[in-house]
């Protein structure tokens, strides 16, 4: 599957040099299953808030919430910019307009962080001190659409689009129209 | 590596200020939190350092120390060796070598923050110096004008009108200077004996001494303070004078437009640049500017402070920092 010659499913233009792994069509597909997903785990969504990590799973939040509110009922979604709780905070520059939107109560909901991609878990170690200083959830669980491993952290991903073998030099972008490795 | 400062708003540049602007975003955020704190700059230590009065930008600075979780420190001039005849330079280097990450200097002759600069490795930042510089002021009136007017990018072609003692004013050197590079069109307003002597085009975009003729037309109405002591100087003939010609009386507010944002950086003299009630003016973003100046100085502080490289930190976190 993956081996191809880079075939421009989605529409974007793909950089030389770059694989696409995964097509709009696939990342659809993927985000449908996650939304099936996230339903049956959590029955009747009663509680349920969706929260991205900025910037890389914002727009994934928003198509999941989309694609759950189509399914069954639609649940709250907000943003969470854990920047400000990182370990390795300069080494990244806090992207502009990347501000946390939770206009939601976090305090015992079941939150579902959602983010692109996870790979040393760092991100999502920063996200959870984020989401607990606005309150206490009475469960988190992690929604990612691409598992690309090389975790660096106890952190596993409850819900997964695609587990995808990576080198640790390799870089990962995903979005609404396909999965690219450089 | 000497670490960066924050002297001027000249230095940072336009691209350097918006930089700032956009992280302000993130800290006001912060500041509407119920627990308005966040880690980000745990284990730095921040001293401030006033060689002259000032409540509201030390207790500013400090807050926002506290909410990035830095360590704070403050040195009393009054209650220091300095009496004891010790030198500006000692001081620093005394204060230095407990370990300080950053000296917020505020001092009553100009360039005394770039000499500190000089003499350490820590980040000096520049909480105003004599009549030169005060760009974390500049700074917060600048993201005072974006925030209540709503405009992200730059400031093109907004028109603003800054009023009084511009000769004595590191606010309005800094304000000036960051407007106009994101693109404002000022206009200083003052008694000739109040402009500085190399008001031309390179301070301003015009000058003029009557304040009646631009007031209708202006976005920002800009109130300098007036201060006390340039009475003794002879600089105008009296304050009801001042505040018959400069000062926002009941009669120019009705002139105002209904979007005109009314600024003042505080501690206002009521009565005489400001002669109306401040929070009866549906443009006053006065308190704003007392708000925002947390958010824009955690910025700075995050700015500085937050681009160390910990040793902890793998290529792998900057490799996840550009894809995620």
């Amino acid at each position: 599957m993956a081996a191809d010659a880079p075939e421009n499913v989605g529409g974007t233009p793909v950089e030389p040099g770059a694989k696409q792994v995964l097509g709009s069509d696939d990342v659809r597909r993927a985000i449908t299953r996650m939304a099936h997903e996230v339903i049956e785990r959590n029955r009747g969504l009663d509680g349920v808030v969706l929260i991205g990590i900025q910037s890389g799973g914002v727009w994934l939040a928003r198509a999941l919430g989309a694609e759950i509110e189509r399914i069954d009922t639609a649940v709250p979604v907000g943003a969470v910019d854990a920047s400000l709780y990182r370990d390795d905070i300069g080494l990244r520059p806090v992207a502009p307009g990347s501000v946390s939107d939770l206009d939601f109560d976090v305090d015992g909901a079941t939150v579902v962080l959602v983010d692109d991609v996870l790979f040393t878990g760092r991100t999502v170690r920063a996200a959870l001190d984020a989401v607990a200083d606005y309150g206490r959830p009475s469960s988190v669980q992690l929604a990612v659409l691409v598992d690309r491993g090389h975790r660096e952290l106890p952190i596993r991903p409850d819900f997964v689009g695609k587990n995808l073998p990576t080198s640790a030099t390799e870089e990962v972008q995903a979005t609404i129209d396909g999965v690219l490795i450089s | 590596m000497v670490a960066r400062s924050l002297l001027t708003v000249e230095d940072l540049g336009a691209a350097g200020a918006l930089r700032i602007l956009d992280l302000a975003d993130h800290m006001a955020e912060v500041n509407r939190r119920p627990n308005p704190k966040v880690p980000a700059l745990r284990g730095k230590t921040v001293c401030s350092v006033f060689f002259e009065d000032s409540t509201r930008t030390r207790l500013s600075f400090e807050t926002a120390a506290k909410r990035l979780s830095a360590d704070t420190m403050t040195f009393a001039v009054s209650q220091s060796s300095l009496n004891k005849g010790e030198s500006l330079r000692d001081t620093i280097e005394t204060i230095a070598a407990m370990g300080v990450d950053a000296f917020v200097v505020r001092h009553r002759s100009s360039g005394a923050p770039q000499l500190i600069a000089g003499w350490t490795q820590a980040s000096v930042i520049n909480a105003g110096d004599g009549w030169h510089s005060h760009p974390t002021q500049g700074l917060l009136d600048a993201y005072t004008i974006r925030t209540a007017l709503g405009r992200t990018g730059g400031l093109d072609g907004l028109r603003m009108a800054i009023v009084g003692d511009v000769k004595h004013s590191r606010v309005a050197r800094s304000t000036v200077a960051i407007m106009r590079m994101l693109g404002a069109h000022v206009t200083v307003v003052a008694p000739r004996t109040l402009l500085p002597p190399d008001t031309g085009d390179a301070f301003a975009d015009e000058v003029t001494d009557r304040l009646d003729d631009v007031i209708a037309d202006v976005d920002v109405l800009y109130l300098l303070r007036m201060q006390q002591e340039r009475m003794s100087e002879a600089l105008v003939p009296n304050l009801r004078e001042y505040t018959a010609r400069f000062g926002l009386t009941p009669a120019r507010a009705a002139r105002l437009g209904q979007q005109t944002l009314v600024m003042h950086p505080g501690p206002m003299n009521r009565g005489v640049e400001i002669a109306v009630d401040p929070g009866e003016l549906s443009g006053s973003v006065i308190t704003q500017q007392v708000t925002n100046g947390i958010a824009v100085r955690m910025a700075v502080l995050f700015d500085l402070l937050g681009s160390g490289s910990p040793a902890a930190a793998t290529t792998d976190d900057i490799r996840e920092g550009l894809t995620a």
